[in-house]
Order: structure tokens, then C-alpha cells, then sequence
């Protein structure tokens, strides 16, 4: 029998969880000084929008390139729904709708 | 008195556990679907299923294993694989800062364990779920844990056992992680700093990604955003500014 890939899952591992581990593991991590505190909370929001971004308005190619098209609009449409009506599993659903409607016709 | 202020904050975790679950369902909904591509593209990188499976419990980071599955697809080395996967997951650093707060009074071994589980959905859901009720919630967490680990693992063992069944790109599929990234955004935003942190992670994240790849953007975002935010004045209904303090647990009514 062999390991195959598994090491390579353990060493991705050991480069990931650090990150995760070490400010809730951290002591004194609530005694920051309210400037720094105010970043971490801003981080949220702005890396899931970073996230957002990167998936939808860059290409896949290397380097990537600009994707304007059916997909940033599903995402745009998504953002409207989930505002107004704060429920996310509509606002995903109706991007993947849309995405697949525009692709079935050829667009996208 | 006690007691009504009790069960008044009781509805509260009850009603925000309540739309935990929705958005859960949601998060469930699509990492079945995408967790499909995911074994589908380590299938043509050549894994066996129990190198899926085994990335996915002990990886559990979608984008750094799509990454991986690509980069062993091509021959690259493992030590660039673990570069580029300490740079895509490096925003967890701020995640795990941001949960912080509300998870300084539990267990050290608690928290060890809890850590391997905060992946970008866990993040966002169980952070507006603290936030909502002003305190941490281990059920809320877990919740938010299981609905990315357990389908997203089943997704994947799916994907590579039915190889090619299914066209995610056609049906649309590939649109519903970063759909969910920005609505969950959205979920965060409590005041026009929010905003401004977000719409300035977007302006840094693009550019930048386009002159050195997509991760390099993510971080570069995601390092930058806050300071977009920080830069305006706090308003009088803005909470952004506001610490992640925590309340007592029996102020939050929760067992």
C-alpha cells in the first residue's frame, strides 16, 4: 500500500492550520488596542468581498484575465436579493438559475 | 424580571439559530454541487478516493485544494504547493483574529480543535451568528462547521466515484461560491465602515489578482479592505467600530 498523496494533504495541512490556530490560541488576543480591533472586524466583510471578487471577476487562466459576462451579473443579482431580503439560499439559487438560463441560450 | 430578560434573550439566540440554519442550507446547498467539481478534478489529477477524502477532512480548504489538484495535475512540486496554499489560506489568520473574542473563555483544547474547522463559511456564518446574539455559541459554530465539512466531503467522494456525470459549469454551479461569498458579505455589513472595507477589499483584490493571480489579489483584499474602512468616520448608528465583546452567557440566555 501506498501513502500516495496523503503526505501532501498533511504538509498543506501544516501550512494552513497555524493561520486558523494561533490567534484563538493566542493569549491576550481581546486586550488589542481598539484600532487593531476595529481592522479584525473589518476584515470580515472585506475578505469574503475579496473572495467574492476573485471568483467571479477573474478568469481561471494564468495569468487570469477580467471575466465580464453572466456570472459578475449573477453575483450583483445575488447581493440585491440577499439586501433585500436577507435570505442568501434565494439569492444563491437565483444566480445559479440565471447562469444556467444564459448558458443553456448560448450566452455566458 | 431576571426571568424575562432571560427568555427575552433566549428568543433572541433561538430566532438568530433560526436564520443560522437558513443560511446554513444555503452554504449545504452549494458545497455538495462544487465539492462534484472537486473530485472531478482530482480525479484528472490522478488522486485515489482516499486522497480526496482525506483533503477534505484534513485540508478542508476548497480554493487551496483546487489549487493543489491543478498544480499535481502539472507536476509541480509539493513545496510550491505548500507555498501556494500558505498564501491562499492565509486570510484565516484574520478570521481566526475576528473569532477571537468570543472564544477566549473556552477550553484550550476546545478552541486546538475548533480552529481546524473555520474555513471561510464557518467564518462567516458563526461570526454574524456571535455578533447577532453578542456572544459565542458552540452549537452555532458547529453548525456552521458540519454544513461545509459534511457535504463538501460527500460532494467530493461523489464527484470522483461518478467522474464526468456532471457539467457544473453548464448548470450554473460554478456561480454559487462567490454568490454566497459576497451575500455572506453582506450578512457582515452593520455600518457604512463595513462598506467602505469591503468595497475597497474588491478594488485592491482585482487589480492586484490580475498582475499576480488570484490569490496574491484575495490576500492583497483582504489585508488592504479594512483600512479603506477605517479611513471613515464613524457614524452614530455604525457598529463597525464597535469591539466583538462578548456577553456573559447567562445575559445571552444560552445553556
Amino acid at each position: 500500500m501506498t501513502l500516495g498523496l496523503i503526505p501532501l494533504a498533511i504538509l498543506m495541512w501544516g501550512v494552513t492550520y497555524p493561520a486558523r490556530a494561533l490567534p484563538m490560541l493566542a493569549p491576550g488576543i481581546e486586550r488589542l488596542p481598539p484600532q487593531a480591533v476595529a481592522y479584525l472586524r473589518l476584515a470580515g466583510p472585506a475578505a469574503l468581498a475579496a473572495l467574492a471578487a476573485v471568483n467571479c471577476l477573474l478568469t481561471t487562466d494564468s495569468p487570469p484575465n477580467l471575466a465580464l459576462g453572466v456570472g459578475p451579473l449573477a453575483v450583483g443579482i445575488c447581493v440585491v436579493i440577499v439586501w433585500r431580503t436577507r435570505l442568501l439560499l434565494v439569492g444563491v439559487g437565483a444566480a445559479v438559475v440565471l447562469v444556467a438560463v444564459a448558458r443553456a441560450m448560448g450566452a455566458g | 424580571m431576571d426571568g424575562a430578560i432571560t427568555d427575552s434573550a433566549g428568543d433572541g439566540v433561538r430566532e438568530s439559530r433560526r436564520r443560522l440554519v437558513g443560511d446554513a442550507l444555503a452554504i449545504a446547498a452549494y458545497a455538495l454541487p462544487v465539492g462534484l467539481v472537486y473530485g472531478l478534478a482530482a480525479l484528472q489529477a490522478h488522486f485515489t478516493l482516499l486522497d480526496v477524502v482525506v483533503s477534505c477532512v484534513v485540508v478542508l480548504a476548497g480554493g487551496a485544494q483546487f489549487a493543489a489538484a491543478g498544480m499535481v495535475k502539472d507536476g509541480a512540486p509539493w513545496l510550491a504547493i505548500a507555498g501556494v496554499t500558505l498564501l491562499v489560506n492565509a486570510r484565516h489568520l484574520l478570521y481566526s483574529a475576528a473569532i477571537a473574542p468570543y472564544t477566549a473563555e473556552r477550553p484550550r483544547q476546545e478552541r486546538a480543535f475548533m480552529a481546524q474547522f473555520l474555513t471561510d463559511e464557518t467564518f462567516a456564518l458563526s461570526l454574524a451568528h456571535f455578533r447577532r446574539i453578542g456572544r459565542f455559541d458552540a452549537r452555532g459554530y458547529w453548525l456552521g462547521a458540519l454544513v461545509i465539512l459534511v457535504p463538501w466531503t460527500l460532494g467530493s467522494a461523489i464527484g470522483y466515484l461518478a467522474g464526468g456525470a456532471v457539467d457544473a459549469r453548464r448548470l450554473g454551479l460554478n456561480v454559487a461560491f462567490p454568490a454566497a461569498m459576497a451575500g455572506l458579505s453582506l450578512g457582515m455589513v452593520s455600518g457604512r465602515r463595513d462598506v467602505a472595507a469591503a468595497l475597497g477589499a474588491v478594488a485592491v483584490a482585482v487589480p492586484v489578482g490580475l498582475v499576480g493571480g488570484a490569490s496574491v489579489g484575495l490576500v492583497a483584499g483582504a489585508v488592504i479592505g479594512p483600512f479603506f474602512g477605517l479611513a471613515v468616520p464613524v457614524s452614530v448608528n455604525d457598529r463597525s467600530g464597535d469591539r466583538e465583546t462578548p456577553e456573559p452567557s447567562a445575559a445571552a440566555g444560552l445553556p
